[in-house]
């Protein structure tokens, strides 16, 4: 496929450029980020065709045709060519097709909202977003941690993520893409470490005085490790349960990371059905039982991934 | 019942001592300018000739004036956060606490985008585009006023949260839930909420204005698609206005109801829904970015085709290119937050509509290229600009469209890279193209010339400024810094960011520069004088006109067959006709009306600010009693009597000597006739 | 549209270009401000849409409409639109007192509908149906009272305008004036009716 190959050579040739890297986007351990990377890479030299002529012209003809240079043809009316106007006009609509190709089929294939296709299993991690913190649930180890979030490599991961309070952005620049937290909402995230190591991640949108400090460590650790750590986390620690949850949702600052040997069932369903009730009640009776994740907004798209697994 | 609401003398920052200097600083400056113009007697031309001027090119230089001193207060903003930024690195806590820093990153954008961009583009609308169309003012002079003082307003409110409050902490964005009470309880998103609102009021205003002067005023035989090219692009960029500003107002009035009267658009309980916010918001937002771009690509057009002595290459695609981006511009809104979780179908197409836009911008640029072509380019400073404008905007397109694509946006978005190509893309192509109209122009407004020299030092400290203050921003955007963070901690960003702060300080040299070069121009306006009024062999029939032109700006209006109209006139030998006999010309007197108005209304925002009811009320009612009182003056109008305009236009016509342009020697014979047989008469 | 809308030769000698041009101009501005009008309302209906199903535990349309009340309502509007009508014809037919005699007409209806709007949303803040109690409730408020409160300012100016034609006759710009706040007025009336129908109708079905 013509992507693939264009990806070879363009990789190999922004290889040496980027190799300095340490973090960041250009230094993925995901293959979500290895994609994404490569796509930004793939981008860019192909708008570069166009980009460098055009400036280097830009120059030159400054240059060529400036003032004292009589020897240099002067056409003050010539205005308009047909064949100029049409290949100007042709240019950046052939780059833009190919972009738009690009787009199509990496937008699809990068969807946050679509599961990642891996012969394991995936470990699903509910997500709060919180003034000034995050909160990371284990529903199926039954634990929960701030500040720190702990996965094993090589296994995908299934975020579920809201917010306690304003809108976040849950990001972990090494692992790939990033996707907003909202109250009262649910957004999916799917990402995989591939390799072990410690990645920082925070909130890419800001949310208030503390947002600065609203960073935590991911540290992906081999499944074994994982493990381990999982089933240590289930003594000595407190539990999570709605009180100790109103105390986790006062405003901090740079919060410590703190554990929980055991979350309240449900509990972050209940963060998110808190507001989720109002929504979508016209002509229902007050609502008591729990319903659709789906909040009715100018996307009804928003919660697609739920129907399509 | 409190008569000042919420406000108390602890509304005053005493413990800012950053704020409480720069108080003191503008406080004592305005003491000395009033004192300057007290001693000089000049409060009558002040207020008769300039704060109730109706005239478009005056209010043209209030509009660049307000501009220039709101680029001040926005740049400074701007310095505080980079040499933030530099200091607080490696956990440092910095000298700006997030409380203060919150707001300036705020104050930063708002001011930027809505107090310094939008007043430069729509001053330098407001003196040319009558001109350019062959028109004797706009459509409603008195309204134009108007437009400018509210825009005054918002800028006067926006100042005083300075000094009395504080300013919304939030981000320009303002998005909600942060912004709704729950989580902004104190007067800073209100200061906000009325500052926009305000000033958006006189936007509208001027598009509707403008609108209407471009459709109905033109001069005789000059068709839509002979109008010179800047006036097209301003044009879509008023149907832009026209169309996207009442979008602003609604959002910005249901957060309004949100924290003033308890409804529940935009709060998490209760069924609010803040993406409907963000959405709105960014169906004015994305538009108003082409608003700020569009004129600039018709100054860039004008300066390129004057300067190089040439037509401009694709008119037609020219015009055709602003409309198509025009109307893309309104649907691509979606781009601004493909992280919100809308379904990969959604995001490819606004994905797909935004690169799209990249080819009429293409088109553009090769359109200028091919202007250069086979011409004689001459180094002026507009050109500077242009030429750096052509190169740093092709890069700040690119970053956009990579932007454009969803999955490199999932791990841009909001970083330091999205600060670094807006800035790419509004710098380097709006202010840029303002600078450049700025220096293009300015001898036509003032009548004197600038300080070329110091206008091109002051480019190139901009041009390498903005790629040391914004190139390292790509990296750190690529390193992983999102935007709006207060401090940092990671030895890999440092010296990026101390370049960034280093380039910040090389910008400020080239505005100390822009201000030093306007006040040589001030001081040696004698020696500089523009007598012909075509200092540049322009092709346009602003520069048919005086410098200054005549306050009635055409004693005949002229007859228009062709795109670059001047330069047809000059070729043809019909330029500085004088006529038999000149007709009485019909002008509106000016008026304190507007101002009277816009300050009801900036005492209402203050007041809605403050929570002072009686305040609100009797502004209220006094903006409608001053608005009465406009409609019901009869005496709102005179006409110029042909003596006095013979006796205008022969002091401008005796100065009318040959342009040293070597393809006119006969249209330049005859004016110097014209100018000749001037004398004669005068001294007849 | 009106009597006053000379055409001029374009030439260049015209004494007074722009005076001829005024009223010209001020319709065509008009119109424009309308279109802007217009947007405004559509963003607020497009939040309408959005937030009317988030009722929040509390009433839905169903619940607190009226349609026989809002029916009077539109009625009334809808024949003030007509009775203005009335009074442009009177106008440029110079006839100032039947002119005065729709204007007051088309007030009358104008301050019955402003009046049982205002009694509408009486009834429903003192039934603890006010705009605090859900999005939905918030959006209809927004919606409806703002549309209300542009046919306030139509009372206002009509007022005014009354006064006007009293004390200066149906010269130009008093022509001119009327036929800006008649556009005014029939578009208020379109805006009206959507809101009937998306808000009301669609409401209670």
């Amino acid at each position: 496929m013509f992507i693939r190959s264009l990806r070879n050579a363009a990789l190999s040739a922004a290889v040496l450029a980027l190799a300095g890297c340490d973090g960041g986007v250009l230094d993925p351990k995901g293959q979500v980020g290895v994609d994404e990377k490569s796509l930004i890479i793939i981008s860019t030299v192909l708008m570069l065709l166009v980009v460098i002529p055009v400036i280097v012209m830009t120059l030159y003809f400054a240059w060529k045709y400036r003032e004292g240079r009589e020897h240099e043809i002067y056409a003050p009316k010539w205005a308009h060519s047909t064949k100029i106007e049409a290949t100007v006009w042709l240019i950046p609509v052939v780059i833009v097709v190919i972009l738009g190709v690009i787009t199509w089929r990496s937008t699809h294939s990068l969807d946050p909202y679509k599961p990642l296709e891996h012969e394991r299993d995936p470990l699903t991690v509910e997500v709060v977003s919180l003034n000034w913190k995050w909160l990371f649930i284990y529903p199926e180890q039954g634990i929960a941690a701030v500040n720190e979030l702990v996965i094993p490599t090589n296994v995908p991961v299934n975020f579920k993520i809201t917010s306690e309070s304003t809108m976040n952005s849950f990001f972990i620049p090494q692992l790939g893409s990033q996707i907003y937290s909202m109250a009262g909402m649910e957004t999916k995230l799917h990402l995989i470490a591939n390799e072990p190591g410690t990645f920082e991640g925070f909130s890419a949108n800001y949310s208030g005085a503390g947002f600065s400090g609203m960073h935590f460590e991911t540290k992906a650790v081999d499944e074994a490790v994982f493990e381990r750590w999982a089933s240590d986390m289930k003594q000595g620690h407190p539990t999570l349960d709605s009180t100790r949850y109103a105390d986790l949702a006062k405003p901090s600052e740079d919060h410590p990371v703190e554990y929980f040997s055991a979350v309240s069932d449900g509990l972050f369903h209940q963060i998110m059905f808190k507001y989720m009730q109002h929504y979508n009640t016209w002509n229902k009776a007050p609502v008591h039982q729990e319903m659709e994740h789906g909040a009715t907004g100018m996307h009804p798209t928003m919660h697609h991934g739920k129907a399509e697994e | 019942m409190n008569l000042l609401g919420n406000l108390s003398w602890e509304a005053i920052p005493y413990h800012e001592p950053i704020i409480m200097g720069t108080l003191a600083v503008v406080g004592i400056a305005g003491i000395l300018i009033a004192i300057a113009i007290t001693r000089a007697k000049q409060w009558d031309t002040l207020w008769f000739d300039w704060i109730t001027s109706v005239d478009h090119k005056r209010l043209g230089v209030m509009y660049i004036l307000l501009a220039l001193i709101m680029l001040i207060r926005g740049f400074s903003d701007a310095i505080m956060m980079r040499t933030q930024l530099a200091m607080a690195t490696n956990g440092a806590a910095g000298y700006l606490p997030p409380e203060h820093y919150d707001q300036i990153f705020t104050a930063h954008g708002v001011i930027m985008i809505m107090f310094m961009a939008m007043p430069f583009m729509i001053g330098l609308m407001n003196i040319v585009l009558p001109l350019q169309i062959g028109a004797r003012d706009v459509a409603f002079p008195f309204m134009n006023n108007l437009s400018f003082w509210l825009s005054a307003g918002g800028a006067v409110l926006i100042n005083i949260s300075l000094g009395l409050g504080e300013f919304a902490k939030t981000g320009w964005l303002a998005y909600p839930p942060l912004s709704e009470l729950s989580f902004s309880p104190g007067v800073g998103v209100d200061y906000y909420i009325w500052a926009l609102q305000i000033s958006g009021v006189g936007t509208l205003l001027t598009g509707v204005n403008f609108l209407v002067t471009v459709f109905k005023m033109r001069a005789p035989g000059m068709k839509l698609m002979d109008m010179p090219i800047f006036t097209w692009t301003c044009t879509w960029a008023n149907v832009l206005i026209v169309a996207s500003f009442p979008i602003l107002t609604a959002v910005l009035g249901l957060l309004t109801l949100d924290r003033y009267l308890d409804f529940h658009f935009f709060t998490n309980d209760l069924g609010g829904n803040a993406m409907m916010y963000i959405n709105l918001f960014w169906a004015w937002g994305h538009p108003e970015v082409y608003i700020l771009m569009l004129p600039a690509f018709g100054i860039f057009s004008e300066v390129i085709s004057t300067f190089t002595g040439k037509r401009l290459f694709g008119y037609t695609s020219m015009v055709w290119a602003s409309g198509a981006i025009s109307i893309l511009g309104f649907i691509v809104w979606l781009h601004h937050f493909f992280t919100m979780g809308s379904s990969a179908n959604v995001n490819a197409f606004f994905g797909i509509m935004t690169m799209i836009i990249a080819v009429p911008t293409g088109v553009k640029l090769f359109n200028w290229l091919f202007t250069m072509y086979r011409g004689r380019l001459r180094m002026t400073v507009p050109v500077l600009w242009t030429l750096g404008f052509m190169v740093t905007f092709t890069i700040g397109g690119m970053t956009g469209v990579l932007l454009a694509v969803p999955g490199a946006d999932y791990v841009l978005h909001n970083s330091l890279f999205l600060i670094a190509h807006f800035h790419n893309t509004i710098i380097g192509g709006a202010v840029f193209g303002y600078l450049a109209g700025f220096a293009f122009w300015f001898s036509k407004a003032m009548g004197f010339h600038l300080n070329e020299r110091i206008g091109k030092a002051s480019f190139w400290c901009w041009q390498i400024g903005f790629y040391m203050a914004f190139m390292p921003l790509y990296v750190l955007g690529f390193l992983g810094m999102t935007r709006r963070l207060n401090h940092t901690d990671n030895p890999d960003w440092n010296i990026w960011l101390y370049i960034a702060c280093a380039g910040a300080f090389v910008i400020l040299v080239g505005i100390v520069l822009q201000f030093v070069q306007l006040y040589l121009a001030f001081r040696n306006r004698e020696q500089n004088r523009d007598l012909t009024g075509d200092p540049w062999n322009g092709h346009t029939l602003e520069w048919s006109t005086a410098s200054p032109p005549q306050f009635y700006n055409f004693a005949v209006l002229p007859q228009v067959d062709d795109i670059d109209a001047f330069t047809d006139m000059k070729e043809k030998g019909t330029a500085y006709q004088r006529p038999a006999k000149y007709a009485p010309i019909h002008m509106p007197k000016n008026t304190a009306a507007g101002i009277l108005i816009a300050s009801a209304a900036t005492a209402f925002g203050f007041a809605a600010v403050w929570h002072i009811t009686w305040l609100a009320v009797a502004s209220l009612v006094a903006a409608v009693v001053f608005l009465l009182q406009r409609a019901y003056v009869s005496n709102v109008d005179y006409y110029v009597q042909p003596d006095e305009i013979a006796r205008i236009e022969y002091a401008h016509l005796r100065h009318v000597n040959p342009a040293p342009a070597h393809h006119q020697a006969t249209p330049a014979k005859r004016r110097k006739k014209a100018a000749e047989e001037s004398i004669e008469e005068v001294s007849a | 549209m009106t009597a006053i809308a000379h055409v001029h030769q374009g030439a260049n000698t015209a004494p007074d270009h722009h005076h001829h041009d005024t009223s010209e101009n001020t319709i065509f501005g008009f119109w424009l401000y309308l279109m802007t009008d217009c947007l405004l309302f559509a963003s607020v209906f497009a939040t309408y849409a959005v937030l009317f199903m988030n009722t929040a535990g509390g009433v839905s349309g169903r619940d607190i409409f009226e349609l026989d009340y809002v029916a009077i309502e539109t009625a009334a509007l809808l024949f003030s639109s007509i009775t203005y009508g009335f009074a442009m014809i009177a106008a440029h037919r110079q006839n100032k007192g039947a002119t005065l005699g729709w204007l007051l007409v088309t007030f009358a209806f104008g301050a019955v509908f402003i009046g049982m709007e205002v009694n509408e949303f009486h009834h429903l803040i003192a039934e603890g149906n006010g705009p605090s109690r859900s999005a939905f409730l918030s959006s209809f408020f927004a919606l409806v009272g703002m549309h209300g409160l542009h046919v306030t300012a139509g009372l206002i100016w009509m007022a005014v305008m009354m006064i006007e034609v009293v004390k200066r006759g149906l010269g130009r710009q008093t022509i001119t004036r009327l036929s800006c706040l008649s556009l005014f007025w029939h578009f208020l009336d379109i805006v009206w009716v959507c809101v009937f129908t998306v808000v009301y109708l669609m409401g209670v079905l």
